[in-house]
């Protein structure tokens, strides 16, 4: 079952841990065979939403809510169960800085 | 055998093994909702055919079987309006083959599967008693709401949303690894813990003890020390026992509180206090025994004093240094200052809740402001034990609790 570990960070400690060590951490998931995809995001301040109502676009700078931590990046990796997610995500090296959300993929139905 | 009697005998059944019964259909069946549905259809099974047939020679597995079936009718049901359905093929797999799920060990084990996850820290605190008194004890969704004061509909809501997460999150339904276990069973532990408490010391309300709740965390800390008897699962049984023998003891004929002291010991219950003590010593004997043993000796230091003053204060300060070394906390430091002052009078008391006061802790702690009244009255400094008396009176919720309060303010008048 595959889960989505999403890496929160408050905005001064988005370089907290160094790039090598996330690397190496992603690298160790894949050559178990635990790791579906992961990419470090850039900060919220490049973002933008994107909403259709009406069928008309309306886009946004940055994201809906103002929050202290932003989403710094995700790991999609494929566990056993939630026990071996949990246990994968306290892995993820931001987690020592800022959080991480463990959510399981909905598969969709066709 | 006349209908009564059978009726009689699926009643006496229900309550030794429906609990069972359940463990073992989640883990057959992969679903708490289908288990409780089939646990159901089983009885109803039961009542229809045990009357003429008689009572199984092994009514557990008879049940399990029968659960088991009426799952594969309804999977087989649903099935027409949904085409994926894992249930379905999960209870079909070896239906047959009673050995390959009916052996002692497993079903065993799923109890402490059913204990283990409904337990699990991936859960939100609440949820993890409700969810336990539920599934594990059988309780009904209305009297666990009573007996944490909390409107039905918002608990039931608590055990929906932990089920749906147990399902979605795919939670599995284990006994954790030797690894992980000492971590997972202090989760447990915490939770039968939070449940006695709740019934023992009812944090809100008209009554002092919840009697319900403290015999099912009870009840539950018996039903953990059977099947896993680590150290720290008897260290709370002997905890939660040593407590209880004294619950005739701690409250007069109106409500009134009565301070450990002043309790009229020939109250105590003597079975619990005795199974209590050897719980202990099994526990300390292991050598890995932890916090609920140690506290648990302390409880059981004071079963063993034929009166008040009788006590073994050296033994418990000994023992909450002991505590201290492994889990220290400003309330157990304000326990052992209370037996300080037993052993070496109420300055030294004081001087050490004024250090912790200092330091900025426990001050909305109304226990703290009790017990340094306490002191501050026996050593006769009136005005400091007035203020301190009325700060804890501010901070406390219980009525009993603050009737005695009012009476010992009452008391410093005269």
């Amino acid at each position: 079952m595959k889960y989505l570990c999403l890496v929160y960070m408050e905005k001064d400690k988005l370089h907290a841990v160094p790039d090598s060590e996330c690397l190496a951490c992603g690298n160790g998931f894949r050559e178990r065979g635990l790791l579906v995809a992961a990419e470090a995001l850039q900060p919220v301040e490049t973002a933008t939403t994107v909403r259709v109502r009406n069928g008309k676009v309306t886009m946004t700078d940055g994201p809906f809510a103002e929050t202290k931590e932003q989403l710094a990046g995700f790991y999609l990796v494929d566990a056993r169960d939630l026990n071996e997610a949990l246990q994968i995500a306290a892995k993820i090296p931001p987690a020592r800085e800022g959080s991480v959300e463990v959510r399981p993929v909905r598969e969709l139905t066709p | 055998m006349a209908a009564d009697s059978i009726q009689q005998a699926i009643e006496a059944v229900y309550q030794s093994e429906s609990r069972r019964v359940l463990a073992t259909l989640i883990r057959l069946l992969g679903d708490f909702d289908h288990a409780e549905e089939a646990l159901h259809d089983a009885f109803r099974a039961a009542l229809e055919q045990w009357p003429r047939d008689g009572v199984p020679s092994n009514p557990r597995a008879w049940l399990v079987s029968a659960g088991r079936f009426k799952a594969i009718d309804a999977a087989r049901r649903r099935k027409r309006f949904d085409s994926l359905d894992e249930v379905g093929e999960k209870a079909e797999v070896g239906v047959w083959d009673t050995a390959a799920w009916a052996d002692e060990e497993s079903l065993e084990d799923d109890q402490l599967r059913l204990i283990f996850t409904c337990c699990h820290p991936a859960l939100a605190a609440d949820a993890q008693a409700a969810l336990t008194l539920r599934e594990v004890c059988g309780l009904t969704t209305e009297e666990i709401a009573n007996a944490f004061l909390t409107p039905p509909p918002t608990l039931a809501q608590r055990i929906v949303r932990a089920k749906g997460k147990i399902r979605d999150a795919r939670i599995p339904y284990e006994v954790p690894a030797r690894a992980d276990l000492p971590e997972r069973l202090d989760a447990v532990l915490r939770v039968i813990y939070l449940v006695f408490n709740e019934g023992y010391a009812a944090s809100s309300g008209e009554r002092v003890t919840r009697h319900d709740l403290s015999a099912e965390a009870i009840r539950l800390g018996r039903l953990l020390v059977d099947l896993l008897p680590e150290p720290e699962a008897q260290g709370l049984l002997a905890l939660m026992l040593l407590h209880d023998s004294r619950r005739a003891a701690r409250a007069s004929a109106t409500g009134e509180v009565v301070l450990l002291e002043d309790q009229d010991r020939s109250l105590w219950n003597r079975d619990q206090i005795a199974e209590g003590s050897r719980l202990v010593r099994q526990a300390l004997s292991s050598g890995r025994g932890g916090p609920y043993a140690i506290q648990a000796a302390i409880a059981a230091v004071h079963a063993e004093a034929p009166a008040a003053a009788e006590t073994d204060w050296s033994e418990i300060v000994g023992l909450y240094d002991v505590l201290m070394g492994m889990m220290p906390s400003p309330v157990i430091e304000l326990n052992r200052a209370v037996a300080v002052a037993m052993r070496d009078g109420p300055e030294a008391g004081l001087a050490i809740i004024d250090r912790i006061l200092a330091r900025g802790e426990l001050r909305e702690y109304r226990l703290a402001h009790a017990a340094r009244a306490e002191f501050c009255r026996r050593l006769g400094r009136t005005s400091e034990a007035r203020a301190s008396f009325e700060r804890a009176l501010a901070l406390t919720k219980q009525e009993p609790e603050r009737r005695l309060i009012g009476r010992r303010l009452a008391e410093l008048s005269r």
